[in-house]
């Protein structure tokens, strides 16, 4: 029990390598490896792999945090509430879409290396930062507000009927693991994908919005709802649970019956 | 002397705890691409129906060219459908025929995806049903299929 004590002291003030010897009980070496682009030095991203001493409770983002703190300060990751609603931390962990901050170590297989990478579709700027813009973009087309005509001098009410409709779609943080896990979008990236198609459909539905036939028209395009081919990546990779493609079926529906 | 954070690529102290591993691993093979998206049933059936729907165009433009020849002439539509009747081109029809009975069955489910109000919650359900029901029918036919073409009659 004493030797623990010690270590526990000692930990900070050793090297990363004896750190690795020994940790708090229960904790274990991982591998994670890590596709790295540093744009001034490198001409291709490449993978580089990490030992990191982790718990089993400890999420992803606490293994890059210990890697970027302990070993490699050049590690570049995006991350502001480390807790599963900003939105900023998504990547792709082991193959699939997934928050950092919100995939446990022992959710994965330890025994194997991690592999863990940017998000794929959107332009690679970093380490595992991408270029977020042509996601806000579509964002942006589909217009996220409530557009309501009069001017109340008291809330809009709402029935509780009403609000479920759409209750699903007002849970997305905008963190692109769904648009991001499109095959579609990876090969087309015009398509407004499914994270801009959500958070239209969250005002499409919404019995207070005037708007909804001018988002349907927009999204009554080529590079609109029609282009989902169903492969579900987008339901499967959301981290508030969005049934993203149910989502995107009814905004499809809507639009061929010409109203929400 | 200062140095940027991106003067270097920093040397992981944690690689010369596990040198054989590592070396085996990282030191080869470059790999620059990604991994490969680890989808579910639904990305691997749209794989899937992806490559049956074009192997089964290629399939039929063969196949209108072919029987167009019987507008040339009987004997020639005779000659070349004769030249299918070898074991390799046997092989081929049964692929034909896995080919195209998944992309009927998967394309049944995807029309009730697309209009079923519940089609998307059990969108994986369905897959496996179109597997099942795929396998019972390639079960039918290919036994069959390959008495014909390699039993000689």
């Amino acid at each position: 029990m004493s030797t623990l004590i010690v270590d526990a002291v000692e930990a900070p003030t050793q090297s990363s390598i004896s750190d690795l010897e020994a940790g708090p009980p229960g904790s274990f070496v991982v591998t994670l490896i890590i596709r790295r682009f540093i744009p001034e030095i490198d001409e291709e991203p490449r993978w580089q792999d990490f030992d990191v001493r982790v718990l089993p409770t400890d999420r992803i983002l606490d293994a890059l945090h210990k890697i970027k703190w302990e070993q490699d300060g050049s590690l570049t990751f995006r991350r502001s509430c480390a807790h599963g609603i900003c939105g900023s931390d998504a990547m792709r962990i082991n193959g699939r879409n997934r928050l950092a901050c919100k995939t446990l170590i022992k959710d994965l297989d330890p025994t194997q290396p991690i592999y863990v990478e940017a998000i794929k579709g959107l332009p690679l700027e970093k380490d595992l930062i991408v270029d977020m813009e042509p996601f806000f973009e579509s964002y942006r087309q589909i217009q996220p507000f409530l557009q309501a005509s009069g001017n109340p001098v008291r809330e809009r009410t709402q029935s509780v009927a009403a609000r479920e409709r759409f209750d699903d779609t007002t849970k997305c943080i905008l963190c692109a693991a769904c648009t991001s896990s499109c095959p579609v979008f990876w090969t087309d990236g015009q398509y407004f994908g499914p994270a801009a198609i959500v958070n239209a459909h969250r005002f499409i539905f919404d019995d207070r919005d005037e708007a909804a036939k001018v988002r349907l028209d927009i999204l009554n395009d080529k590079e609109g709802v029609w282009r989902c081919r169903t492969t579900f990546n987008c339901s499967e990779a959301c981290p508030r649970g969005i049934e993203v493609t149910k989502a995107i079926q009814e905004v499809k529906q809507a639009v061929l019956r010409g109203h929400a | 002397m200062s140095l940027k954070s991106t003067d270097l690529p920093a040397p992981a102290p944690a690689r010369k705890l596990r040198p054989t591993r590592t070396a085996g691993r990282f030191s080869l093979p470059k790999r620059p691409a990604g991994t490969v998206y680890r989808g579910g049933e639904g990305m691997w059936s749209w794989v899937l129906h992806r490559i049956t729907g074009v192997a089964i165009y290629f399939f039929l433009l063969v196949h209108i060219l072919d029987t167009a020849l019987v507008r040339v002439s009987p004997e020639a539509y005779n000659a070349v459908i004769n030249t299918y009747k070898n074991p390799i081109m046997g092989l081929g029809e049964l692929g034909l025929v896995a080919a195209i009975g998944f992309h009927a069955l998967n394309g049944i489910r995807i029309i009730l995806i697309d209009f079923w109000s519940v089609g998307t919650r059990n969108q994986r359900l369905m897959f496996w049903i179109v597997i099942a029901l795929w396998a019972v029918l390639m079960l039918g036919f290919a036994p069959r299929h390959l008495m014909h073409v390699f039993g000689g009659e």
